[in-house]
């Protein structure tokens, strides 16, 4: 973990303009440092996609980036504001500098082209003055790099397999050996024997490519397993960062808390489930105070009429934020 | 507080039953194909048998592909079987369209995975409800007798108070909201047995236990058999009574839902359990390579020439060369009766050759070594 690659700084994406724009990502900060994989999690609404799309300039309208910063850090070289790049930059930033697995990549690939076209096209595209053969080459170690033999580089996608689309379009995010992955649900349509097979594999590449990963799912279990650090979402608002063994041991917010107890475990002893009662907020109309108190167990005098800040809950514990009234925060978190 | 509706029965009658239930899809033949014989068909569910008993969930675990929407739309008799049989209260039934099936779909009602997508987006709650009671019969007399239906519907699925719901259209409701319309629109027939096709893999994790907890609620105060089909063999541990895992269209393993999910037996049924996600296994970085050998590589098999055997053989890590030409029966595990496995390595003559040391047979890790293995 030496230094950062990107930073998101007070982050406010918009779905439509003027009076009846719906806010659907709030205020985001978040850092994340080289080499690391940070995993995002948050019910579907939460803005989790919404914030991805939003910091590659990705949104499709009505989308619209309404405030914040997204500073990236290349490997050399000033940082550099994503959000103010102009569209040539943009172009050369994106899938060379950050690379995106989209949610159902399996339906990404173009299925009238063969797998090399468009494992080659990327490559083309980024690097114009490389020669036909080294191309082939970089297709070939690519495709051998997520486990699938090279001559499968003149399949058509339907003659693959699901797990295979899949590692094919990670291998076409790492085409260029970008510095920060985001990947979107990438393995949600995939059976838990593959899930494992390719998060596996994912692992593998990040210790030896060494490239940072945003992980996006709803699914937190999966989250603790493979992320370093965790954040939380709910109602467009990060509400608890921390490192993935500590989120999973001792949530400090009321809905981590809620989503640890929602889903069954395997092992160990049948722990009660509990849920989260209610139902997520609806964006165009957002509780005051704190987004979640209408669903909080705990919720408390100061939770429907003040908005709780994003910091660390003690002075000796700077690894963590959460916010919520339970633990507020010492000071807001230091950048 | 128990039986409301239903005739007072014995607490574990099989209510719907599947025996050797097996259902061919014919592949479009191509000019070579002409020559051979036998048709080229995907083979979907081979010999599956299950009993649905009254107030037990019975869960179908399995990856995609595995045949176990197949083995509910058999028994929701939407496709008519290959072979098999199907019997409700112990008769043999088999309907197609008309008045049988709708006094089947009576008893035996489905739901689907997507909400989204089985209710009507132009049609309000109030008609969709409205007419699965009218349609089965319950729709009470009069008008004031249906509006009581309607609301005795809704707040059997907790959506309440029910004026709020009953004129609102889909896409005003939330995903739990409709799929407990769906549900409620099940329940409009007043059926016996409830098939539920993976209720809950299309709804938010903080919803899913909310539409759990009412189908358990359900199953309790109606005495309804239900079979429970999912991806996630964690949720059918703590939701289902009873759990038969599939593979390739075979039944593997079953028995008592703790049993299997703590011991499985069949190394499918481990492979499946091993990579399921576990927070407690914090590795930060994924499982070592050891382990991804140990757990079995490749992916399921064509369907339209399954491996001949063990279905599993090709992928399994015990495979011996038994494997590969006898299709295992279901084999009783020692530990738990009522569980067992479709697997030689449990097959007495192995475990005994294993014991004594004698087996030259046996090269591979045997079935004591792999209970030890499963714990």
């Amino acid at each position: 973990m030496n230094g950062k690659v990107l930073e998101i700084r007070g982050l406010c994406v918009d779905y439509g303009i003027g009076a009846d724009a719906v806010r659907a990502v709030r205020d985001v900060d978040l850092t994340l440092h080289r080499g690391e994989v940070l995993g995002l999690a948050g019910e579907s609404g939460s803005g989790k996609s919404t914030l991805a799309y939003g910091l590659t300039r990705l949104l499709p309208p009505p989308g619209v980036v309404s405030g914040g910063q997204v500073i990236y850090h290349p490997a050399e070289g000033p940082p550099v504001d994503v959000l103010t790049l102009s569209p040539a930059r943009l172009r050369e930033f994106r899938w060379a500098e950050t690379s995106i697995v989209f949610q159902g990549a399996m339906n990404s690939l173009n299925p009238v082209h063969k797998v090399s076209t468009q494992l080659l096209d990327v490559i083309r595209a980024h690097e114009p003055t490389s020669t036909a053969a080294s191309r082939l080459a970089r297709a070939k170690d690519l495709l051998r790099l997520v486990g699938i033999a090279a001559d499968r580089l003149d399949s058509y996608p339907h003659q693959l397999s699901g797990g295979m689309r899949q590692r094919v379009m990670i291998a076409m995010a790492l085409a260029l050996e970008p510095q920060l992955v985001i990947m979107d649900e990438p393995t949600t349509a995939l059976d838990v024997v593959m899930q494992r097979q390719i998060l596996g594999q994912l692992a593998e590449l990040r210790e030896r490519l060494g490239f940072a990963v945003l992980f996006i799912t709803h699914d937190l279990s999966l989250l603790v397993e493979f992320s370093d650090r965790i954040a939380i979402m709910y109602g467009g608002r990060i509400v608890e960062e921390a490192p993935a063994a500590r989120l999973y041991a001792e949530p400090l917010h009321p809905y981590t808390e809620g989503l640890l107890h929602s889903f069954p475990a395997l092992r160990g002893p049948r722990r009660e489930l509990t849920g989260i009662p209610g139902s997520p907020p609806d964006l165009r109309a957002m509780p005051a105070g704190c987004v979640f108190h209408p669903r909080c167990p705990k919720a408390f005098e100061p939770c429907d009429e003040r908005v709780p800040v994003l910091g660390p809950p003690g002075v000796d514990d700077p690894t963590r934020a959460v916010a919520c009234w339970l633990h507020p925060a010492v000071a807001p978190l230091p950048r | 507080m128990t039986t409301t509706e239903s005739a007072p029965a014995p607490a574990d009658e099989v209510v719907l039953e599947a025996v050797g239930l097996t259902k061919h899809f014919p592949v479009r033949r191509r000019l070579r194909d002409l020559l051979s014989r036998t048709p080229t068909v995907v083979h979907a569910v081979d010999d599956v048998s299950i009993a649905l008993r009254r107030g037990r969930v019975t869960a179908l675990v399995g990856e995609s592909g595995s045949g176990k929407s197949t083995v509910a739309r058999l028994l929701a008799q939407l496709y008519p079987r290959t072979g098999g049989d199907i019997r409700l209260h112990g008769a043999s039934i088999r309907v197609r369209g008309g008045r049988r099936f709708r006094a089947y779909v009576r008893r035996v009602q489905l739901i689907l995975q997507d909400p989204f997508a089985s209710l009507n987006p132009v049609h309000t709650v109030r008609y969709h409800l409205t007419r699965s009671l009218r349609i089965h019969g319950n729709a009470g007399t009069g008008p004031d007798g249906l509006e009581k239906a309607l609301a005795d519907l809704l707040t059997r699925v907790s959506l309440t108070p029910p004026e709020r719901y009953l004129d609102a259209f889909p896409h005003e409701l939330s995903g739990g909201q409709r799929q407990r319309i769906a549900i409620a629109r099940a329940l409009g027939a007043d059926p016996e047995v409830l098939l539920a096709d993976e209720p809950v893999s299309m709804l938010d994790v903080s919803i899913r236990l909310g539409v759990l907890n009412l189908l358990q609620d359900l199953k309790d105060r109606l005495n309804l058999a239900i079979l429970y089909i999912t991806h996630d063999i964690a949720s059918a541990r703590y939701f289902a009574d009873d759990t038969i895992v599939m593979y390739a269209g075979r039944m593997v393993e079953g028995g008592d839902s703790e049993t299997v999910t703590q011991r499985p037996a069949h190394p499918y049924t481990r492979l499946l359990t091993d990579s399921a996600p576990d927070p407690e296994r914090i590795t930060g970085a994924g499982g070592d390579a050891d382990a991804a050998t140990e757990r079995g590589h490749g992916e399921p098999p064509s369907l339209i020439r399954p491996p001949a055997g063990c279905r599993f053989h090709p992928r399994c890590p015990h495979a011996m060369p038994r494997c590969t030409t006898e299709l295992p029966p279901p084999i009783p595990v020692d530990d738990r009766p009522g569980h067992w496995a479709a697997c030689w390595l449990f097959d007495p003559a192995t475990v005994a050759a294993e014991k004594t040391g004698t087996a030259a047979a046996t090269p591979t890790a045997g079935a004591t070594a792999g209970q030890e293995a499963a714990r």
